[in-house]
């Protein structure tokens, strides 16, 4: 087992690596000189080459590269140009906003989406059933910003209740988080309906009805508990999406995050800061796949058997 | 001798386009206290559908048309579904007929087994966990203890089958059904297994056992039912009904039997295959197959006739027959 997990750790490690290699050269490949992209039209040449002897951007590339690793685990990921600030110190202020919404949106989509799925596969084809596989079909159709307008204008414009945009207290994060949680929302009741009426047909079920299980106790003891596998996995996935993926939630409801955060560096012309925000996203997103994999392991023994040998 | 269970004039069928698909027809049985009571018959012709009407657990939009089920007296069609729930597992429970896929994959077999236990009784988890490994040991599972902490995709069937049974018999049920409990094992673990049906119901407990092997009918059961397309055609005390079978579907059965234990070069099968429950032959549902069909076959469906010895067959040919 602990095999198996260092060697996950050790693969994701790995991916982490080459994505910061595709997001560097990627940021280098980009025709025209970035320095001088970066400066401005206006910006004379000595400026421009002092700049770029600065940022170490005249060394050969694989130089540049290995650099800009050792000094990323250093946690050192460079000075942003537009804000004057080091990358990490920017990425350590926006991400616990990124955090707080992703978590609270990530929370909105599970309990949302379980109970659903839940009641849904229970009274499959009710008038409840109904209802929500409609909201969660919008859920999964609606785009992020079109939700998020829809629910600015009756929660904040319309009924006053909420606050448009900024943030101020935790109120704040209500419609980001349903904004940015409904779509997931949607997909997991889905997940949960279909596959719990897949296993109330098993065997299994049979057996525990036969035992004389009633339908909150096979439903709790026996279905959720397999239901769980792949659910489990999709909101883990989810999660990592809902952090690295918040970039127009974050943008619409002004909340700074790591989103806003790479917003601005793309309209400041800022590598070091794209780099940083990039880079950070990947990691959560590989962080993510990681947890679900070994989640998957814990909660399925067939897989947990499979890992042990 | 009590009956434990009784099964009366019973219907139970599918909704279906062509409108109602009735899969168990008018069947009436008997399971008496501490004997062993078969129900053969080919695939499809209702024998699964006949138990779970016992237990109340067919498949949704399947249900019990009309008829009766008296489990030691109280009627169970009908009843209200808590006072069922409390009967369920405790005085009747069931085998079901897929040992690989009726226990729960991610639940450890020692929690399976004692779940009867800690839904009817009041007991501490120590003892609960101490009668589940008691009954694994006694239906003959090794290392029950260590058993108990498995989860069941590292049993073989065999250990599969006797939990399964084990947790039928775990609290001592007045009447155990056994759908095929011994299809999916190979012949020593069958015999095991049907040695210790055979103890079971030693100590009184009534067992339906559905099979379509008449080998292990033969061998395990007291009084045998023979069912065809939803309709029980023939019933007789065992030994009666191997000297004398009088249906021309138990005469076919015995004969394709016979002839793959004789080794014989043809293999003497019923031409044909079972009628779809929404196409049922006018008349015997069997004459379209039937050696023996007359005229009068295919008028309307024959009754059941008692030719003796509590011997009873609902085919007209027969009755004639025997009569002359
Ligand atoms: N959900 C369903 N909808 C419609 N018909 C069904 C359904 N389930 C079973 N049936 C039909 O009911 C009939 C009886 O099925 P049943 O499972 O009782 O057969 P069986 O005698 O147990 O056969 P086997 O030996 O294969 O287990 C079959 O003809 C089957 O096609
Ligand atoms: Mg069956």
């Amino acid at each position: 087992m602990l095999n198996h997990v260092l060697r996950r750790f050790f693969q994701a490690f790995l991916v982490l690596i080459l994505v910061a290699l595709l997001i560097f050269l990627m940021l280098r490949v980009v025709p025209g000189n970035p320095i001088a992209t970066m400066m401005g039209e206006h910006a004379n040449a000595a400026a421009i080459e002092r700049m770029t002897s600065e940022l170490g951007l005249d060394q050969p590339i694989p130089v540049q590269f290995f650099r800009y690793i050792l000094n990323a685990l250093r946690g050192d990921f460079g000075t942003s140009y537009s804000m004057g600030k080091p990358v990490d110190r920017l990425i350590r202020t926006a991400f616990p906003n990124t955090l707080i919404l992703a978590l609270c949106a990530a929370l909105f989509a599970w309990v949302v989406g379980i109970v659903c799925g839940t009641i849904s596969a229970v009274r499959k084809n009710s008038v409840l059933d109904r209802l929500f596989m409609g909201f969660s079909l919008l859920g999964v159709s609606v785009p992020v910003f079109m939700a998020a307008m829809i629910l600015q204008y009756v929660f904040a414009y319309h009924l006053h209740w909420l606050d448009i945009s900024g943030v101020k207290s935790w109120k704040s994060f209500i419609l980001p988080a349903v904004a940015l949680g409904w779509n997931s929302a949607g997909s997991i009741s889905r997940l949960v309906r279909s596959t719990l009426l897949e296993i109330l047909q098993a065997d299994y079920i049979d057996t525990a009805r036969a035992k004389g299980r009633g339908q909150a106790g096979v439903l709790i003891f026996h279905a959720m508990r397999n239901a769980m596998l792949p659910v489990v996995t999709m909101m883990a996935l989810q999660l990592s999406s809902l952090l690295s993926g918040a970039v127009i939630t974050e943008s619409i409801f002004a909340v700074n995050g790591i989103g806003r955060l790479a917003v601005q560096a793309i309209e400041g012309r800022d590598i070091p800061l794209l780099q940083g925000t990039a880079l950070f996203s990947t990691a959560l997103v590989i962080l993510g796949n990681l947890t679900a994999d070994l989640l998957y392991g814990v909660l399925d023994p067939r897989i947990r058997k499979e890992v042990v040998r | 001798m009590r009956n434990i269970l009784e099964v009366r004039h019973l219907c139970a069928g599918f909704p279906t386009l062509k409108g109602e698909a009735v899969a168990v027809n008018d069947v009436s049985l008997t399971v008496p206290e501490g004997k062993i009571v078969g129900l053969v018959g080919e695939s499809g012709c209702g024998k699964s559908m006949t138990a779970r009407a016992v237990m109340g657990l067919i498949r949704y939009p399947g249900r019990v048309i009309s008829g009766s089920i008296l489990l030691d007296g109280r009627e169970l069609v009908g009843m209200p579904k808590k006072e069922k729930r409390a009967l369920r597992g405790s005085e009747m429970s069931m085998i079901f007929q897929e040992p690989m896929t009726s226990l729960n994959p991610v639940m450890k077999v020692g929690r399976q087994v004692e779940e009867a236990i800690r839904i009817h009784e009041k007991v501490t988890a120590e003892e609960a966990a101490r009668r589940s490994v008691e009954i694994l040991t006694k239906v003959g599972v090794p290392e029950a203890k260590k058993r108990c902490l498995c989860y069941p995709h590292q049993l073989s069937g065999g250990l599969r089958q006797r939990v399964m049974i084990a947790m039928a018999m775990i609290l001592g049920p007045r009447l155990l059904i056994a759908d095929e409990p011994t299809t999916a094992l190979d012949v020593t673990v069958e015999a095991q297994i049907l040695q210790l049906m055979r103890t079971l119901s030693s100590g009184g407990t009534g067992i339906l056992l559905i099979s379509h092997d008449l080998g292990v009918i033969a061998q395990l059961c007291d009084h045998v039912y023979v069912m065809y397309a939803g309709r029980i055609v023939e019933s007789a005390d065992v030994n009666e009904l191997f000297d004398r079978p009088l249906h021309p579907y138990t005469r076919g059965l015995l004969n394709s039997v016979r002839s793959l234990r004789g080794g014989g070069d043809v293999l003497d099968t019923i031409p044909g295959a079972v009628p779809n429950l929404t196409r049922m032959p006018a008349g015997c549902g069997f004459s379209p197959r039937c050696p023996e069909r007359c005229d009068e076959c295919v008028m309307d469906v024959p009754g059941l006739v008692d030719m003796g010895n509590g011997h009873l067959v609902r085919c007209r040919p027969a009755e004639g027959e025997e009569a002359k």
